[in-house]
């Protein structure tokens, strides 16, 4: 598998995604914000975690009109895969390639700590690896996950299955408790939690492992 | 010549802040504050001969997420 992981001014997870997808046998290349073109030959992107652009005007606006995601939205058009994780998801629902919003936590607190997911569908090169209804602990850290979508909307992913993972214990006001969802061809991910600082045992807990495994043995470059 | 954007979420989407101000207020004795919503300002300088119609293009592709927020704008 070959990986591009985007880095923005501002980013903090995106060594940390990289190992994730080196350990789990990827070639990983790194892709700064400015750049017009992803590496050639790419089988997924990872837009990872952070403060982009100091979460100014809106958490991930200003990263979503940088030229890098320019083509990260053509490369997931042509049906590429993408994993947004926290400020990384929050940017793919500012350029439209996931639907809905992140507002800021309900309890207005930055919340940081393991919770509990369930995952709520399997059908995903990104879920394969657990069964759905499987409870795994990956932690969180964020100020603005509180996720928003009209009832259409929320109502879509529902009957389409495209809700990846849920809150056991909703930890920021997220309707229906959504932790992370796909889009409609399934080949993009946004979540909150960070499933790579809990993909080694040193983390203290290995439960995102299963995601970069699977995604590695899926994508194998042929 | 300026423009004057106020971006609001819109009604409906919950605005956890709002609340704690109108929470704060009553707390300090400022009764009768049924509900406050939280928005932003943007001031924009620009360049002679911008149209409203710009200013709503930037609106909707950058200064407002029209997923949660509405935005108005006052041209002077």
């Amino acid at each position: 598998m070959r990986a591009g992981v985007v880095t923005f001014p501002g980013s903090n997870a995106d060594r940390d995604l990289a190992e994730s997808f080196r350990k789990a046998g990827a070639d990983v290349t790194m892709v700064w914000h400015k750049d017009t073109e992803l590496p050639a030959g790419l089988d997924i992107v990872g837009v990872p975690g952070g403060f982009s652009f100091g979460d100014y005007l809106r958490c991930g606006a200003i990263a979503a009109q940088s030229p890098i995601i320019r083509a990260v939205k053509d490369f997931a058009d042509k049906g590429g895969h993408v994993l947004g994780v926290c400020n990384g998801f929050q940017v793919l629902t500012e350029t439209g390639l996931l639907p809905g919003a992140l507002l800021r936590n309900a309890g207005l607190h930055f919340v940081c700590r393991t919770v509990g997911l369930k995952v709520a569908t399997s059908s995903s090169v990104f879920t394969q690896g657990y069964n759905a209804g499987d409870e795994i602990m990956i932690p969180i850290a964020h100020h603005d996950g509180n996720y928003f979508a009209d009832e259409a909307t929320l109502k879509r992913l529902q009957d389409e299955d495209r809700i990846a993972f849920t809150y056991t214990a909703n930890p920021n006001g997220s309707m229906n408790d959504i932790a992370g969802i796909l889009s409609e061809n399934r080949r993009v991910l946004g979540l909150m939690p960070h499933p790579e600082r809990a993909s080694e045992s040193a983390h203290g807990g290995t439960d995102g492992a299963a995601m970069f495994r699977v995604l590695a043995e899926m994508l194998a470059t042929a | 010549m300026k423009a004057r954007v106020t971006v609001h979420l819109k009604t409906g989407v919950l605005d956890p802040q709002g609340e704690a101000v109108r929470h704060a207020l009553g707390t300090m004795g400022f009764d009768g504050v049924q509900g406050v919503r939280q928005g932003k300002v943007l001031d924009l300088d620009l360049a002679d001969g911008t149209t409203k119609e710009q200013v709503a293009e930037m609106c909707e592709k950058l200064l407002a997420n029209t997923v949660i927020e509405s935005y108005t704008i006052e041209m002077a």
